[in-house]
């Protein structure tokens, strides 16, 4: 720095401390939400950066600091994909019919919970639970219901689909098959994340290791036919949902990232191919810098980790790409019209962030499943940004500053600690299996719940500025408790119209490659699928051989 | 109380589990209940599972309960979680691995925190053991603590001590410090798939070679919990065991030393109660004042009523 | 007598994974001095109303996000009742929509606490509901 500037900085400090005297700040020590510190201001001396060509860099280019394309926004907006989906195949095309029609670009299914842990909608685990926290989808056909008039050519599907996301994706391609879309034209993305429901979000089946096995058999898979799906979303969303901080989300989702990595390579998968396809996931929470620092943190670290550590020369394979979903444990049940303001910043931050897809809340999620009204508020708020707020208008705004960029330091920094404790057990599947990462963030959790009651911090509404309200005028939707018993008659139509021999032999084929760890499941799975079995009967087969996960708890 | 006794012997599952919380409180009742029920009990095969934290000794009890069910036995399993000394709360969340068993009528599930006690097990683990030996548990599984640190009090209760290890978790070397590997009857060696379980096994026989001429060497076992590798076999050691107890000189000294033990903490427990009863009566402000003082010292005080209580020494 | 601990069950019943809350109940519970046996995920009312038998528990606290608050809490009301245990206090949280909840309390549940809710405003609420329960013993 020149002695111009320290000269003149020597005198703001002076003043500041003159300044402190009179007037204390409002805190003594301020802090990100994650518990970063904070500075009272940032100057070209605070640039943490000497190198700005090796550490910051140009968009598009390595290490991606400042986003993944060259253009930008100002090339094409993010995919506006809202997360919907309830009750069956039915109602939820017509939302997504709705969706389309207002202009959403990309489809994002949500599944119930049975279809999640791979249980028809007749299961006795399955009662009080079809439809309500998104689409029951059982077989085939109700598939074919969902995506009806909606050509799979024209769109991008995102699924939240985990522990049997094998079965869904091929329900998903042999719906094109009946559209005429050749497996190779069908884009979009499967969660496939299994790590994180062991971590966070409790939608598993099976034990780490087979898991692991459906994961790699669709990445070799997919690689070959169908090279426009994202295999994977790696996802931080949930790890921060469950309470971590900002810089655990994304240290936990690249580790994650990293055993996925791990495992393919063991498979004699190549980096350098199946690495475009992997994308990300993350949350966009309530603080505001960090969270814009946290974005461009991960794409740094993520592309530097693919680059050293795994020797990845294709740059297409280095880029993290992510998907973000605003902060759903942010929503206030209180003043519900609130959250609109905190959706707006949130989404800000990812879009400042420069994410490749966004889905906003809706005002009205603490309290259900959104309204058809507080979904639209929610997909106008991307709308605004994109179109009102210029932010689109030139490539990383915020990049350069001189906070941001020293945050994305700091949390590059922090996450990497991380990173390291959990390479040095032995990788991420023994952190798991240690409960180290849970108790992170459990710990985390308990701490900002503790600060809420403390009111160190301030949930407007919820612990300050409170109002009386009256909550009966909001319009909200329920799921009508006959899902299940609709779900239950298609079902027993389906199992006496359909050829069940074939059933049954293409069950006792993916029994058999199961058992085989050479043998990729996916074309046996397809199989069956096509001959309309259940989603629960495969994945009951899959039981069979692979045991089930108990969950370890560390409280 | 009588009825609620006789309830529990019935196998009414929530009469159990009130005994068992009166116990466990220090409910003035509970000699009373431990006198009408003892005559039951010596009928149930009690074990004893300990290791560190990790080890998969919940996972290992669950795979043992089914093992056991499989040969009809009933099944009680005391699982001991610590309590916080902040607090004296605790979260019990052992029986986690064993929810599957809930709902069957012949396996019975109680938690139970510390409660400020050391040595791996509660307050109260002893009588909870005996009442459902009395209500008719073919077995009863003790799962202590598990915090790593020496947890020998369980040999007090269980014919068969279980010690379950773990390879690469590096903490084979401080359970052997702990004196721990001197409590075993039966070693599971879990999680047997993982790398270094066979350096675990040798450094376990090597320990136990060096003691010559044993009635009874402690087998090693490995067992996968996950998936129930190795557990049936586990589980026939410790019925070998109990049978060897049973049925040996040796088994009828730990019965002596096991029952003198009994007599021992019972009369400890009472003297314990009445000593709290007997200085809260001959405390006073005074003496207080003059033990702070230093004008008399807290040896003086208490050789006092110690005379006073024992006049004849 | 030594003291009587309260002793709590906390289950997340049905196939919601959803666990931070439940999680970060019981740890406020413990402490505040109680003892949590905690489920973990995938209970059956089933298994929850015998955990409660087995455990001795003074009362059952269940979350619930997924939308099946109705179901279960019915489900489980209507069981502790059939086991002769409809002393057992019923109390739950998650999101559950305000229009719910009269329903819910008249079923039997002792209350039922919103997103937001401090967690000392739960833990006077259970203790003050237990003195109740055992003061009727």
């Amino acid at each position: 720095m020149s002695s111009e500037y320290k000269d003149a900085k020597a005198k703001f400090e002076a003043s500041v401390a003159k300044v402190l005297q009179r007037n204390k700040e409002r805190k003594e020590n301020f802090t990100t939400g994650g518990g970063l510190p904070l500075e009272r201001f940032y100057g070209p001396d605070s640039l943490p950066s000497a190198d700005y060509v090796k550490d910051v860099g140009f968009p598009g280019e390595y290490p991606f600091t400042r986003g993944v394309q060259p253009t930008m926004y100002r090339g094409r907006f993010w995919t506006m994909r809202q997360y919907a989906g309830f009750a069956t195949a039915e109602e939820s095309n017509e939302r997504y019919r709705y969706l389309l029609s207002q202009g959403t670009t990309g489809l994002s299914v949500a599944f119930d919970l049975p279809t999640q842990i791979g249980y028809d909608s007749d299961d006795p685990m399955a009662q009080g639970e079809c439809g309500k926290v998104g689409v029951a989808i059982d077989s085939l056909r109700d598939m074919e219901i969902l995506f009806d008039q909606i050509p799979l050519n024209k769109v991008s599907t995102s699924m939240t689909i985990n522990a049997p996301a094998s079965v869904l994706l091929a329900m998903y391609i042999c719906v094109g098959e009946k559209q005429g879309v050749p497996m190779d034209a069908l884009s979009g993305t499967i969660q496939n994340d299994i790590l994180k429901e062991y971590i966070a979000r409790g939608t598993y089946i099976f034990p780490p290791k087979p898991s692991m096995r459906l994961i790699t058999d669709i990445f070799g898979f997919c690689s070959e036919n169908v090279p426009k799906w994202n295999t994977i979303s790696i996802s931080g969303y949930h790890i921060r949902e469950a309470g971590s901080t900002a810089a655990q989300e994304v240290a936990f989702t690249l580790a994650d990232g990293i055993a996925y990595v791990e495992a393919a390579k063991q498979k004699g998968l190549d980096p350098n191919v199946f690495g475009e396809r992997l994308s990300f996931f993350f949350n966009a929470h309530n603080d505001f810098l960090e969270e814009v620092a946290k974005f461009r943190a991960a794409r740094r670290m993520w592309a530097r980790i693919m680059k050293e550590r795994f020797g990845v020369t294709n740059p297409k394979a280095q880029m993290l790409r992510f998907h973000t979903q605003t902060g759903g444990s942010t929503l206030t049940a209180q003043q519900p019209e609130n959250n609109i303001v905190r959706v707006t910043m949130q989404a800000l931050a990812a879009v400042l962030g420069g994410t490749q897809s966004l889905h906003t809340n809706s005002m009205d999620e603490a309290l259900a499943l959104p309204s058809e009204k507080s979904v639209g508020i929610a997909l106008k708020t991307q709308q605004i940004i994109a179109y009102e707020s210029g932010v689109a208008n030139t490539v990383d705004p915020l990049g350069g500053s001189y906070v941001i960029e020293n945050l994305t330091e700091e949390i590059e920094k922090k996450a990497f600690e991380y990173i390291g404790q959990i390479d040095d057990m032995g990788g991420m599947l023994v952190a798991i299996e240690k409960g180290y990462v849970q108790k992170h963030i459990q710990d985390a959790a308990y701490e900002y719940q503790r600060s809420v009651e403390s009111k160190q911090a301030i949930v407007v509404g919820v612990n300050q500025f409170q109002i009386e309200e009256n909550r009966g005028e909001m319009n909200l939707l329920t799921v009508d408790s006959s899902v299940g018993e609709r779900q239950i008659a298609k079902l027993r139509e389906l199992r006496e119209s359909r050829d069940n021999i074939a059933v049954k032999n293409s069950l006792e084929d993916i029994k058999k490659a199961a058992g085989d760890e050479s043998e990729n499941l996916m074309p046996h799975i397809i199989k069956a699928v096509r001959n309309y079995a259940t989603e629960g009967e495969i994945c009951g087969v899959l039981r069979n051989v692979f045991g089930e996960y108990t969950e370890n708890i560390v409280l | 109380m009588d009825k609620l006794i006789d309830k529990a012997l019935a196998g009414d599952t929530r009469a159990i589990a009130r005994i068992i919380s009166l116990i466990e409180n220090g409910d003035p009742v509970s000699d009373a209940v431990m006198r009408r029920i003892y005559p039951l009990t010596g009928r149930a095969v009690v074990i004893g599972i300990t290791g560190s934290p990790g080890a998969g000794k919940s996972t290992l009890t669950d795979k043992v309960i089914e093992s056991f069910r499989k040969q009809g036995k009933t099944v009680g399993i005391i699982a001991i979680d610590p309590s916080s000394p902040f607090s004296g709360g605790a979260i019990l969340a052992d029986r986690i691995r064993m929810q599957r068993h809930t709902g069957d009528d012949g396996v019975y599930i109680r938690s139970m925190g510390t409660r400020g006690s050391l040595g791996g097990l509660s307050r109260g683990t002893r009588e909870a053991v005996l009442l459902l030996d009395a209500c008719g548990k073919d077995v009863i599984v003790i799962e202590t603590v598990g915090v790593g640190q020496s947890e020998v009090d369980i040999i007090k209760l269980a014919d068969t001590v279980c010690v379950v290890l773990v390879p690469g978790m590096g903490d084979d070397i401080q359970i052997m410090k702990a004196g721990i590997m001197e409590i075993a009857d039966v070693f599971a060696i879990n999680k047997a798939d993982k790398p270094g379980v066979d350096r675990v096994a040798a450094e376990v026989r090597l320990m136990l070679d060096l003691v010559k001429n044993r009635p009874w060497t402690p087998p090693v076992h490995l067992t996968i919990a996950e998936n129930g590798d190795g557990v049936d076999e586990f589980a026939e050691s410790i019925l070998k065991h109990h049978d060897f107890i049973k049925n040996s000189p040796e088994g009828a000294k730990v019965e002596y030393r096991r029952l003198s033990s009994e007599v021992e903490d019972i009369l400890l427990k009472n003297l314990s109660r009445r000593t709290e009863k007997i200085w809260k009566n001959h405390m006073s402000e005074e003496l207080m004042k003059e033990l702070a003082a230093r004008e008399t010292n807290p040896y003086l005080v208490a050789a006092d009523i110690l005379k006073k209580i024992f006049p004849h020494g | 007598m030594d003291e009587r601990k309260i002793r709590v069950v906390v289950a997340k019943p049905g196939l919601d994974g959803h666990d931070r809350g439940a999680k970060v109940v019981a740890r406020a519970l413990r402490d505040a001095g109680m003892e949590v046996i905690y489920t973990g995920l995938r209970q059956t009312p089933e298994q929850i109303v015998e955990t409660v038998l087995q455990e001795d528990a003074d009362a059952v606290g269940i979350s619930i996000l997924s939308g099946a608050h109705t179901f279960y809490f019915n489900k489980i009301i209507d069981m502790l009742k059939e086991k002769d245990a409809s002393d057992v206090i019923v109390f739950g949280g998650g999101v559950i929509p305000d229009a719910d909840i009269p329903g819910l309390l008249e079923a039997g549940a002792g209350a039922v606490f919103g997103p937001g809710t401090p967690t000392p405003e739960c833990v006077e609420w259970l203790e003050k509901a237990v003195a109740e329960k055992r003061s009727k013993e």
